[in-house]
């Protein structure tokens, strides 16, 4: 028997003792994955809506993403101007070809140079959307679609992210659960959780940032309702 | 990797008198003990989420073949294909077979113990494929044509001067006074070279922390993006994973996510987790073409159902490597394999034989250490002892020891014998340490009085002691 899947499969059902797991464990194992039942998630999170998103924005500023609360949608053009101004950024920003942004009023700040697309090896700033913001560690939940492409949270210098404060959410384990409720179900091509700027510590362990991706990520978080 | 385990000795004589070395590995203590006990301390849950992280794995590892199965058909499902490999060279195989069907010229790697292990670079070079390492400390010893030192920071023996030195001589086509002295210029200047690559490259290679069965995902985590940039912009991104990394869902993958950072960078969560399933969807804008997981056993499933079954729990963390005093003192190329510290004296005779790395499992203070910060509570000093047993029961140990042992063995199964030849023994050497109280040098104990002075017995045996306290009712 020359085929590698075969004898590597033979090889470990050996080393267990048995053939193919008996029905009943097999049973078992299906309902594991079928119901993927939480293992111990840990307390920090157990908080009321607005207290979790103080959490989130303090665990995010903890790793060097920088946060700036807005009231509502037509605020986010004058943050993010002002965001590149203030770091001597070029106006030019590529956007996420995503329906939500398009809703924000971003002819109240014509300066601003939007394109939309995937981004490029040369483009000094990104701005997308957020699927989720997980507090327990400040972390932000991206999605691959047509509506973000990856390219946007890793080439560009400067990544700027739209959250809104509905969509924070306290345990890992939570946000998994609303990416099983998407509408369209299944995985997208990545899953992308993003703590902060890009980081290296391979120069006697000191760490910087911008290694490869962002050296900035801001998020403009919009404080709608949190969830209770 | 071409083995140089069998001149561990030799290797830790060389760490140890090297200067610079010693400076390098001096950032061990506050880079990574002191992040780590900040970040354990910081989750009050730590030591219950060690316990479940073993359950999930022993519960894996206990249904290893049915997990491999299903996460294969969802990777399937997704559009990806899976490759299963027996040994080093089948994965090097497929891998060139994957490369050669686009036709590529250029590969950008995202940092691959497993890629090491199964020494790629080199192979693919010789069939005209450039590797290029993305992760800013592979990159700099790929430039040196050195080897890692360490699972996690490949670059860790190397001090600031060494990488200015390294960046100077390779960097030619730069202006010579360029500052470089800070690491950010540095950083700055390996950004800017490595950019053009990941632009231009035809593949990307990556490792993967987790498989996730549920899903048929591959899951890495990095902090400096290179990862991503190496699986979102070729045509192609190749997983390149061991059996052992398979759990069966996204929650089991988080709890373990949760030990990960926190027992290896004292963070508490990476830069960047990155879950990957399937190749780009037809209105995807970008991402890979194709996506393929190159699957490697290479030994794993040899160790499976044996004493050394526990070791297939390690997350590749290094907690152990950086709380270990042997690795600390001398660094991981003395190891002379992939895997260096604890974790790697247990694994690499597993993978490349007894007879190779023998020394290994010996080159241990028993401190205990590794275990107690081992976040998957793998009994490091245990299996060390199991591979010295079984390198007595080759006849593999030295003649010295093999000897002494079994005088041991035959004195300790004749308990009368035992405590007069030690009554003799002590006696003796009390005698002759009296004036100094102790010896620089004696005959057969020179491992022991090169370095340090053996102290002389004062009064009787332990046993002559026990049994006259005993006598006046002590306990
Ligand atoms: S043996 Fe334990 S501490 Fe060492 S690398 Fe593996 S998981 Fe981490």
């Amino acid at each position: 028997m020359s085929d590698p899947r075969a004898q590597i499969l033979g090889s470990l059902r050996r080393a267990l003792g048995r053939e193919a797991p008996a029905a009943d464990i097999a049973a078992g194992l299906e309902r594991r994955l079928a119901e993927h039942p939480a293992n111990l998630v840990p307390r920090r999170t157990d908080l009321p809506g607005a207290a979790l998103i103080d959490l989130f924005v303090r665990m995010a500023e903890a790793v060097s993403t920088t946060v700036d609360r807005v009231p509502d949608a037509a605020a986010v053009p004058a943050s993010v101007a002002e965001y590149l101004a203030r770091h001597n950024l070029p106006t030019e920003i590529v956007m996420a070809p995503d329906p939500a942004l398009d809703a924000i009023p971003w002819d109240s700040r014509p300066l601003l140079a939007i394109t939309r697309g995937r981004a490029q090896g040369d483009d000094a700033a990104s701005l997308t959307g957020a699927f989720a913001g997980i507090a327990e560690t400040g972390t932000l939940m991206l999605l691959s679609g047509p509506g973000h492409p990856t390219t946007l949270n890793f080439l560009p210098d400067t990544h700027v992210v739209v959250l809104r404060a509905s969509q924070v959410v306290g345990p890992y384990e939570e946000a998994w659960r609303r990416l099983r409720a998407r509408a369209d179900g299944g995985m997208p091509r990545t899953v992308n959780l993003v703590t902060g700027p890009s980081r290296t510590g391979d120069i006697e362990l000191k760490i910087q940032l911008g290694a490869h991706g962002p050296r900035r990520l801001h998020i403009v978080l919009i404080d709608d309702a949190p969830r209770p | 990797m071409q083995a140089t385990s069998r001149a561990f000795k030799e290797n830790a004589g060389a760490a140890l008198n090297d200067p610079r070395l010693q400076r390098a590995l001096g950032n061990l203590r506050t880079g990574f003990q002191e992040r780590r006990r900040a970040a354990v301390a910081g989750l009050p849950e730590f030591e219950r989420l060690r316990d479940e992280g073993r359950a999930i794995k022993d519960h894996t590892l206990a249904n290893l073949d049915w997990y491999l199965e299903r996460w294969e058909a969802n990777v399937r499902a997704a559009g990806g294909h899976v490759h299963w490999c027996r040994t080093a060279a089948e994965a090097r195989d497929a891998i060139l077979g994957i490369c050669r069907a686009v036709g590529a010229r250029s590969m950008t790697k995202g940092k691959s113990m497993i890629a090491e292990e199964i020494a790629l670079n080199g192979f693919l070079a010789e069939h005209g494929i450039e590797p290029v390492e993305t992760d800013l400390g592979e990159y700099i010893i790929q430039l040196r044509d050195e080897p890692p030192s360490h699972i996690i920071a490949p670059a860790i023996h190397l001090t600031r001067d060494d990488v200015e030195a390294t960046f100077r001589e390779h960097h030619d086509e730069l202006p010579a006074g360029r500052p470089l002295a800070e690491p950010r210029q540095l950083t700055d200047e390996a950004r800017a070279m490595l950019r053009r690559k990941f632009l231009a490259a035809d593949v990307g290679l990556t490792g993967a922390n987790f498989l996730v069965a549920e899903t048929g995902s591959s899951i890495i985590v990095t902090n400096e993006g290179n990862g991503d940039l190496t699986q979102t912009l070729p045509k192609v991104h190749i997983v390149l994973a061991s059996l052992e990394k398979v759990v069966p869902t996204l929650e089991d993958a988080a709890t373990i996510l949760r030990l990960l950072a926190r027992s290896a960078t004292g963070q508490e969560f990476s830069s960047y987790t990155t879950i990957s399933t399937g190749p780009r969807r037809p209105e995807d804008l970008d991402g890979p073409e194709q996506y393929h997981v190159v699957l490697l056993d290479n030994g794993r499933s040899a160790m499976l159902g044996t004493e050394f079954q526990d070791m297939l729990r390690c997350i590749r963390c290094s907690a152990c490597l950086n709380h270990c005093p042997v690795y600390s003192a001398v660094g991981g190329h003395a190891y002379g394999w992939v895997y260096p510290g604890p974790m790697g004296a247990v694994l690499t005779p597993g993978l490349i034989g007894v007879e190779e790395a023998g020394h290994l499992p010996n080159a241990s203070t028993f401190c205990g250490r590794c275990e107690s910060v081992c976040p998957m509570k793998i009994p490091l000093p245990k299996m060390m002892r199991h591979w010295r047993e079984r390198q007595v029961e080759r006849g593999l140990a030295p003649a010295v020891a093999r000897w002494g042992i079994g005088l041991w063995a035959f004195l300790a199964a004749r308990p009368a014998l035992y405590g007069l030849a030690a009554r003799l023994g002590a006696g003796l050497l009390g005698r002759l340490g009296r004036r100094r109280g102790r010896f620089g040098s004696l005959p057969l104990a020179g491992g022991w009085t090169d370095v340090r002075d053996l102290p002389a017995p004062e009064g009787g045996t332990f046993r002559d002691r026990w049994a006259a306290r005993r006598r006046q009712g002590g306990r």
